[in-house]
């Protein structure tokens, strides 16, 4: 393997055969600077196929539903980013947007354009660009923190009200599994192999 | 290679950020930015403008959080009644009816993890402007820390989101989003990129200018 440098303390260092499933880790400052991934195109693939299902049950179906003394109100996982628009709170409105429904989205679809066409042994054209504003999103993609923003509000509205917790939940909750498995069944140097040799 | 430990900046290399390819550096700086010639991102010895472009968003940060702690984060009415919260009165109030769980949770995304980031990176940029040779590992790995705990302080910005979004029933019971949810995105957000842009290689170079 050619030799590689620490991305956080910039050491260069030749990199042992690695067994599979281990991380290679910087002796210096001790950063992971890769893990070692099986079976990595097939893996991607299956497990973004299986989110991109999920994503359009979470987006379409019921979420959550209150229930005051009788009243109900029936809410969609988009129906509280809209009503923070409309209150004026539009860069907030934005941004649980762009965290909880476009970066997962844009994510998945990024997995497919690049692994896909690997899958074939090919490459798109827009494969390196698509693959590295894949790896910028990562941080982006917030949905685990929405999960626990559920269960607080859950407590935070129990003595208030009842909530019925719709399909869409949990279709969300396996979401933010399936699409994490995704993402670590990823394996960046592999990738970035492949895209070399067929320039 | 030179000696048993040498970084790619004193070998006249440069790591790409987004591939991690070895490029040699040209001899002349060319008037062009450089680009990996395997991803074509665009390559640098390191971040650039990183200790500037760090304080900037962190000063930014820790002006917005006096507005996010003070102003109201959510107004309340039910049956009536009208109660308006701040982060700490949210957290106050959960203690007073006994979820202490919820209230450590809000605490500590909310409180704790923003005040820790702010306090974390500023420490590290001072650090780094004094060439200290303190614990350089230890120092990468609180870098390591800022950058994972980060995205937890949205817990209550979701939090809203989704009150906001259910509890909409006239006088009977209502909740509205306050002022203070725009300053704590922002401070949420400036601060994640705050913590992107500082380079932890720099933690280490304050050491090399010993060696030599």
């Amino acid at each position: 393997m050619n030799p590689m440098a620490c991305h956080q303390c910039d050491l260069v260092q030749q990199i042992p055969p690695v067994p599979d499933r281990a991380a290679a880790r910087c002796p210096r400052c001790e950063a992971v600077l890769f893990r070692t991934r099986v079976n990595t195109i097939d893996r991607t693939l299956a497990w973004t196929i299986a989110s991109l299902v999920l994503y359009c049950v979470a987006v379409s179906f019921p979420f959550l539903t209150l229930n005051i003394s009788g009243i109900e109100r029936q809410t969609s996982l988009l129906t509280g980013i809209v009503e923070i628009y409309q209150q004026g709170l539009v860069w907030v409105a934005i941004l649980v947007l762009v965290t909880c429904v476009v970066v997962p989205f844009m994510q998945m679809m990024g997995l497919l354009y690049v692994f896909l066409p690997l899958k074939f042994g090919q490459s798109f054209e827009l494969s390196k660009l698509v693959f590295r504003l894949f790896q910028h999103m990562q941080p982006w993609s917030m949905m685990e923190v929405f999960m626990l923003s559920i269960l607080v509000a859950l407590v935070k509205l129990s003595d208030m009200a009842m909530i019925i917790p719709g399909l869409a939940v949990f279709a969300f909750a396996l979401l933010i599994f399936s699409l994490a498995f995704a993402v670590s069944s990823v394996d960046p140097h592999q990738v970035w192999a492949h895209l070399d040799d067929r320039r | 290679m030179k000696n048993a430990s040498a970084t790619a900046r004193e070998l006249g290399l440069v790591s790409c950020e987004d591939c991690h390819q070895l490029s040699r550096l040209p001899e002349l700086p060319p008037r062009r930015s450089l680009a990996c010639p395997r991803c074509s991102a665009p390559l640098h010895l390191r971040k650039p403008n990183s200790l500037s472009r760090t304080w900037a968003l962190i000063i930014a940060s820790a002006i917005f959080y006096i507005p996010a702690n003070v102003l109201p984060m959510t107004v309340t009415t039910h049956l009536g009644s009208q109660q308006t919260d701040t982060i700490i009165s949210g957290v106050i109030h959960f203690m007073e009816t006994g979820s202490f769980g919820i209230a450590l949770i809000i605490f500590i995304a909310s409180i704790m993890v923003p005040l820790m980031k702010l306090l974390i990176l500023a420490g590290l940029l001072l650090s780094v402007h004094c060439r200290a040779h303190w614990r350089p590992k230890d120092r990468t790995r609180l870098y390591r820390l800022t950058e994972s705990i980060g995205r937890w302080s949205m817990v209550d910005i979701y939090v809203i989101t989704i009150m906001v979004a259910l509890v909409k029933m006239g006088a009977l019971a209502d909740v509205d989003a306050g002022p203070a949810a725009f300053y704590f995105a922002a401070v949420v957000v400036m601060t994640m990129f705050a913590v992107q842009s500082f380079d932890p290689r720099l933690i280490w170079d304050g050491l090399e200018e010993q060696h030599e």
